[in-house]
């Protein structure tokens, strides 16, 4: 059953996906149609905290666990692999987390079995891309996640949902397409080296390209995930689909959509291509550097709730940016933790705008004011996540924005200080939001007798709220398995781009447990 | 003057070609157009009985048969549509028949 | 600094985590109560009920509903239990663990917080005499203001949410104090902020306050910034002190960092302190704040978290004593925000307004003393200490005063207003008997605790050897800059004094019979506060050779090896000169005070008109706010607005996208032209083209 936990929670979603639409199809009401999804998801769940449970903190042998491999294409090399790690396993973990929540969330006025087939078959796409370890298996859910979101957005959505989804869906794969020529080259590159065909990760990790190959290519790559991110200037997408998309995609899509990119970059472009990286590096520093104050200030200044907060990601992942492309290994954990930072607090920012929008239907900042008069659970509960995600000590976003800042200022200063006044603009936009939304005086009759949070509301929220104190007072279990899996790759990059390490970690205490002696690049499967 | 020449059917028929083919790509009727569809293919048979003179074969005469008795079904063909695009847009007008504009 | 005993063993006393821990405790039992109780489950189904419980109108004071959330729970009587059990261990703590250990510290186990590459921070406190001594005065104050709180809030029916607030704010206080490390000094940091950004919008219906409230968090983490990157970049010149300990970071501290780096460090560490305390520029937060409950003001805007920065920069005088630029910057500043505050103290007619500006300009005498160095550490924890008790004490004086005119006026008109008050001594005689001790305390009446504490600032900066390195006059100019400063606080401290409690009752006839004294909760904290303010002065008074606060501190301050403090003030004689001048200016500034106000109470308005522009800067503040409005937060705003989002980004960068869409359908309509559907043109295409091929074949041919 170990063997292959990974290939269970990878189609488990999808089994769960189909039962859902036949229930819809011919089941009675929408109560079976929910309950049907919701035990898919919840049972996925379930298998991802047995992994959680059964994980090698620090993996005594080779780097990645529960690792699967079966031939697919065999003529090609290119084979079903999938395999977890330090970096993965919290993003698979916040993929299973957060799907029930959505799934128990959703509210929409026709089609709801299509709703939650869809969202479960997006759940198996973004596992799937969490989890190969095969390029060409990775590229098949990398496009394959596109089509449930288009969509989720484009029948869902608010009324300029086609134009979002169709940007959304063109801008992604214009990205992709690039990424796949680049995807080939280094496919054919290994060919013409090892005169052998293989798709495997660590395989295309030891490619030798020339400087000008790499760049090229990491351009290539960079730019398909640099959209995904989205970074700054390619962001724009980001803004419509949030606005147009439902709730439930809002909060996938910002939730785990988003980390992709980020992921991608970690995964697959920094190792593939690190030379590259580290010379284009300044670049990514200041584009990251930029996004981060360029989203905080159009933030500012948004009049609807959604396209605030969509900046506001665009703000905060900039910021893992910033800490990947320092090429330091505080930095690059707490990049990997803010990923999962940023899901839970801009998901749980979502669903609290949803419950605005399911009682007064509207997204405008405007029409609301004094709310925290008759809805003082939500007010409370808002105030938390908005702490979370300004950062505040004592939350999960102080813990990621701190390694972060404190990693890159190592390597880059003056970016760091740029991406500091993030810290600084967003409480200005975050406070200036609350206080717009539910402090002051009730100004419009019809907010006067709104209702506070539900029962249920307050459940599904509830996960995350105690994700976000947990998480800011006691990290030590995420960092410590993000950071074997970090300080690999690292390594990696350091080795093959010839440059120095830049520190070492002979200073910290428990720097035994970094024994990175057993270095096993093989060809052929990944170990 | 000089007797007349292979060359000189060759010229005639050559005239009567370009003389057919401008009329196929110029001419609006559609009628017209089939006539000039005609006078390409009888250039064209000009030229073969010429050729056919010149070397004292007979090959080029029967195929000029050939290309009669083509012609004539070709035109058969072509006046049926005619007839039919008649029946149903009242035109013959070529410009006014674009449909498969994209 | 010791963290080891005498035997060289570490102490281990995580008892010491119930200091903070108690208050927490608190926190979490009210503030849980309150969230529940209020908690009304909804449906998004039926989003609107209609007559429900749905707000009890938006006044921004709610009072007489003794029916309404917080009920008859005892919220203020919780919290006060835990404010004092947590003075008892730090008293016990104080006085059993720490005094024998002459001068070591106590640290808790550390346990790991942060730990990822080469970051390794661990939450982990540490009692010595430094945190030591402010634990008590957290504490013990901090438990007097909760007692009166008790009175003051008594009508509040959101008086649950506020015990909540105000005990999470001891706690992160305590914190801020207790930790051992710079980023758990931040956490702390960062929470008092946080429930300064909750206390002082505590009446959020006001969208007024709810304003201030953000101002004031806003205007604190720009200074937090500063903070974050002076953190950094010891941090990235210390990579052998992963944990960024005090202790550790004491160890390297000499010579191994350069000087501009050291410099740039204390400078940033500086802008932190500057928002957290108030400095100029960062303190327009501190007089906005005045809209929290008056408990609120005293303890946090005057006790205890606006002297962070202070506390800081004396905890880290290991760096800003090899830094005598940046401790040049420091003092000046304070310096002149002493200065700068204490004029707008002149004009104030708002009562917790001109105590604002003092306390801003109090702070300035604090920093300028750190700024100052040596002896100026100790000096500066000593005006922070008797600060605490006197400023508190003027404050919650304020409070008893505005809760007497709140009850006696009508709902419209402003109860703290002075130009409403007057007479108050007869009616209201414990408030008056306390608050005169304060304002003899605070103007430098001999003998009083604030007359020894501003002496030894003004004394610490005269003989600062740190100061006179960088500029050899730079001491004399703060020196006389603070005589000023302390002149121009007895003046306005005195014209508060007269105008509120001499002279005659100005409330008018309907009002005047109905204010009292305010009950027992409010007037016992204030009483002890006062005999604070009176005897304080027994900690250090070089005066009578009596320093047992010099003693205590400065194992802190001097290090285990004894040899940073330079520009020690231990001269075999005692300076006379900084005493005459201050009490010259105590007498001076009263002295105007009196003559202004009783003698010739018409001159104000006559000089107020004589010096129209003059008086105009002072009355508003000599336009601060606005000038930071104008030149910070407006031209941001509309750049944001116009240029970035609608210019560059819907513009430009979707323009460019739109673009690409357009131009994409544009070529492909283009392109389409060519399919006329008419055949004869299909012809001519392919006619031409067999043309152009056979040319290009009969050219081949023959060539």
């Amino acid at each position: 059953m170990s063997a292959h936990l990974l290939s269970l929670i990878l189609f488990l979603p999808l089994a769960g996906a189909i039962a859902t639409w036949l229930t819809g199809l011919f089941g009675k009401s929408d109560k079976a149609t929910r309950a049907v999804a919701f035990v898919s998801s919840m049972a996925v769940l379930a298998i991802s905290i047995v992994l959680l449970v059964k994980y090698q903190i620090v993996p005594k042998t080779g780097r990645m666990q529960f690792l699967e491999s079966a031939t697919w294409i065999p003529s090609l090399g290119i084979n079903y692999a999938l395999g977890i790690d330090g970096i993965s396993l919290f993003l698979v973990l916040l993929t299973t987390a957060i799907t029930p929540i959505v799934i128990v969330s959703a509210r929409v006025s026709k089609g709801l079995a299509g709703y939650l087939a869809l969202l479960l078959a997006l759940e198996t796409g973004m596992l799937g891309a969490f989890l190969a370890l095969d390029v060409v298996l990775f590229y098949v859910f990398w496009e394959a996640m596109l089509v449930p979101m288009y969509f989720l957005i484009g029948i869902w959505g608010g009324e300029r949902r086609i134009y979002a989804a169709v940007k959304f869906f063109l801008y992604t794969a214009a990205g992709s397409l690039l990424m796949l020529v680049a995807l080939l080259y280094v496919f054919m590159a290994f060919k013409t080296q090892t005169n052998v065909y293989s798709g495997a990760i660590f395989d295309l990790w030891s490619v030798s390209l020339t400087h000008t190959e790499q760049l090229w290519l990491f351009a290539a790559f960079a730019l398909a995930f640099a959209i995904k991110v989205p970074m700054f200037p390619l962001h724009t997408w980001l803004p419509d689909a949030h606005v147009q998309a439902p709730t439930g995609g809002s909060v996938v899509l910002a939730a785990v959509m988003l980390k992709m990119g980020t992921y991608g970059f970690l995964r697959w472009a920094l190792p593939m291509f690190p030379s590259a990286a580290m010379t284009l590096a300044p670049l990514f520093l200041s584009l990251s550097a930029i996004g981060i104050v360029y989203g905080a200030l159009v933030a500012m200044v948004q009049p609807d709730m959604k396209k605030l907060i969509a900046y506001s990601s665009v703000s905060h992942l900039g910021f893992v940016m910033l800490g990947l492309f320092a090429f330091d290994s505080a930095a690059v954990t707490g990049s990997v933790m803010q990923m999962v930072n940023h899901g839970i607090s801009t998901g749980a920012l979502f669903l609290l705008v949803g419950v605005l929008y399911d009682r007064l239907h509207t997204r405008e900042i405007a029409r609301f004011g004094g709310l925290a008069k008759v809805m003082p659970m939500y007010a409370a509960i808002f105030l938390l996540v908005t702490l979370s995600s300004i950062g505040l000590p004592g939350t999960n976003g102080f813990v990621g924005e701190f390694l972060i800042l404190i990693g890159t200022f190592r390597a880059a200063p003056l970016a760091a200080a740029v991406g500091g006044l993030g810290v600084v603009l967003g409480a200005v936009y975050m406070l200036w939001l609350y206080q717009r939304v539910l402090l002051g005086p009730i100004t419009r009759e019809e907010n006067r007798h709104v209702t506070d949070v539900s029962r249920l509301e307050v459940a599904y929220l509830a996960p995350l709220l105690v994700a976000i104190l947990f998480l800011g007072i006691y990290p030590k279990p995420v960092l410590e398995r993000i950071e074997p899996a970090v300080q690999y790759t690292l390594d990696h990059v350091q080795q093959k781009s010839g440059k120095a390490p830049r520190f070492t970690l002979s200073e910290r205490s428990d720097s035994s447990n970094f024994t990175l002696s057993e270095r096993s690049e093989s060809k052929g499967s990944p170990r | 003057m000089s007797p007349v020449g292979t060359q000189h059917y060759l010229v005639v028929a050559g005239l009567m070609f370009a003389f057919g083919a401008l009329g196929v790509l110029w001419r609006r009727n559609a009628l017209g157009v089939l006539l000039s569809v005609e006078v390409m293919l009888n250039a064209g048979n000009v030229a073969l009985v010429a050729f056919a003179r010149e070397r004292g074969q007979v090959d080029g005469q029967a195929l000029a048969l050939f290309v009669m008795a083509v012609a004539a079904a070709e035109a058969a063909v072509g006046l049926a549509l005619v007839v039919s695009v008649f029946r149903t847009r009242r035109t013959v007008n070529l410009d006014e028949l674009g449909e498969l504009r994209g | 600094m010791e963290t080891t005993a005498a035997a060289g063993a570490p102490v281990a006393l995580n008892a010491l985590w119930l200091i903070p821990a108690l208050p927490l405790a608190g926190a979490a039992v009210n503030g849980l109560r309150a969230l529940f109780v209020r908690w009304t489950p909804g449906s998004a189904d039926h989003a609107h009920d209609h007559g429900a419980s749905a707000g009890h109108g938006d006044q921004a004071h709610e009072h007489d509903h003794d029916h309404g959330p917080a009920g008859a729970w005892p919220a203020g009587w919780i919290a006060t239990a835990f404010m004092l059990a947590a003075f008892g261990v730090a008293m016990w703590a104080f006085v059993t663990q720490l005094l024998p250990l002459h001068g070591a510290g106590l640290t808790t186990d550390p346990m790991p917080w942060i730990v990822a590459g080469n970051v390794e921070i661990h939450a982990r406190l540490l009692l010595d005499p430094l945190s030591g001594l402010l634990a008590l005065v957290v504490t013990g104050v901090g438990t007097l203001i909760h007692l009166y709180s008790v009175g003051y809030m008594a009508h509040d029916e959101n008086r649950d949410r506020y015990f909540a607030y105000l005990n999470l704010f001891a706690a992160m206080m305590l914190i801020l104090i207790l930790g051992d490390s710079l980023p758990l000094l931040f956490v702390g940091w960062e929470g008092v902020g946080l429930c300064s950004y909750l206390l002082i919008g505590f009446w959020y219906t006001d969208e007024q306050k709810a304003i201030a409230g953000k101002k004031a968090f806003v205007v604190n983490r720009v200074g937090d910034l500063g903070f974050l990157l002076g953190m950094f970049l010891l941090f990235a010149a210390a990579p052998t002190q992963p944990s960024l300990t005090f202790s550790s970071l004491a160890d390297v501290a000499h010579g191994h960092f350069s000087p501009i780096l050291l410099t740039t460090a204390c400078l940033l560490l500086f802008v932190g302190a500057c928002g957290k305390s108030a400095q100029f520029p960062l303190y327009i937060w501190l007089p906005d704040a005045m809209a929290g409950p008056t408990p609120v003001s005293a303890l946090i805007h005057a006790a205890t978290m606006v002297t962070a920065g202070v506390y800081m920069i004396a905890r880290l005088h290991f760096l800003f004593e090899l830094a005598p630029i940046a401790c040049a910057v420091i003092a000046s500043v304070g310096a002149f925000t002493a200065l700068f505050a204490a004029t707008m103290g002149f004009v104030q007619n708002d009562v917790k307004k001109v105590l604002a500006y003092s306390t801003v300009s109090q702070l300035g005498f604090m920093v300028m003393a750190v700024g100052a160095a040596g002896t100026g550490y100790i000096a500066g924890v000593y005006h922070l200490t008797t600060h605490a008790f006197f400023k508190a004490l003027l404050f919650l004086g304020s409070g008893s005063l505005i809760h007497a005119m709140h009850h006696a006026l009508p709902a419209d008109a402003d109860p703290n207003d002075i130009r409403s008050m007057g007479g108050m001594r007869h009616k209201m005689p414990w408030t008056f008997r306390t608050f005169i001790v304060g304002w003899a305390a605070i103007a430098g009446f001999p003998f009083f605790s604030g007359f020894f504490s501003k002496d030894e600032v003004l004394a610490s900066t005269l003989h600062s050897e740190r100061l006179a390195s960088t500029f050899t006059y730079l001491p004399q100019i703060l020196f006389a800059a603070g005589v000023l400063a302390a002149a121009c606080t007895a003046f306005y401290m005195t014209r508060l004094l007269i105008l509120v409690f001499f002279g005659k009752p100005r409330m008018g006839a309907a009002a005047e019979p109905k204010v009292h004294e305010s009950g027992w909760q409010m007037v016992v904290p204030m009483v002890v506060l006062a005999v604070l303010s009176a005897l304080g002065g027994i900690l250090w008074a070089p005066l009578f050779g009596w320093a047992p606060l010099e003693h205590f501190l400065a194992p802190v301050i001097m290090g285990q090896s004894g040899a940073f403090l330079a520009g020690v003030h231990s001269a075999p004689h005692f300076d006379w000169t900084p005493t005459i001048l201050a009490t010259a200016a105590f007498v001076a500034g009263t002295w105007l005070a009196h003559y202004l106000y009783i003698a010739h109470p018409e001159m104000p308005t006559r000089l107020a008109a004589r010096r129209r522009g003059l008086y105009r800067m002072l009355w508003n503040k000599w336009f601060v706010d606005e000038a930071i409005e104008g030149i910070f937060v407006n031209p941001v705003r509309k750049i944001s607005e116009s240029v970035l989002w609608k210019g560059i980004d819907v513009g430009v960068i979707d323009g460019t996208v739109n673009g690409v869409g357009a131009l994409a359908a544009k070529a492909g309509a283009a392109v389409g032209r060519l399919q006329t559907g008419l055949t004869q043109n299909y012809a001519v295409g392919i006619t031409g083209g067999v043309a152009v091929l056979a040319v290009y074949v009969l050219a081949r041919l023959y060539s």
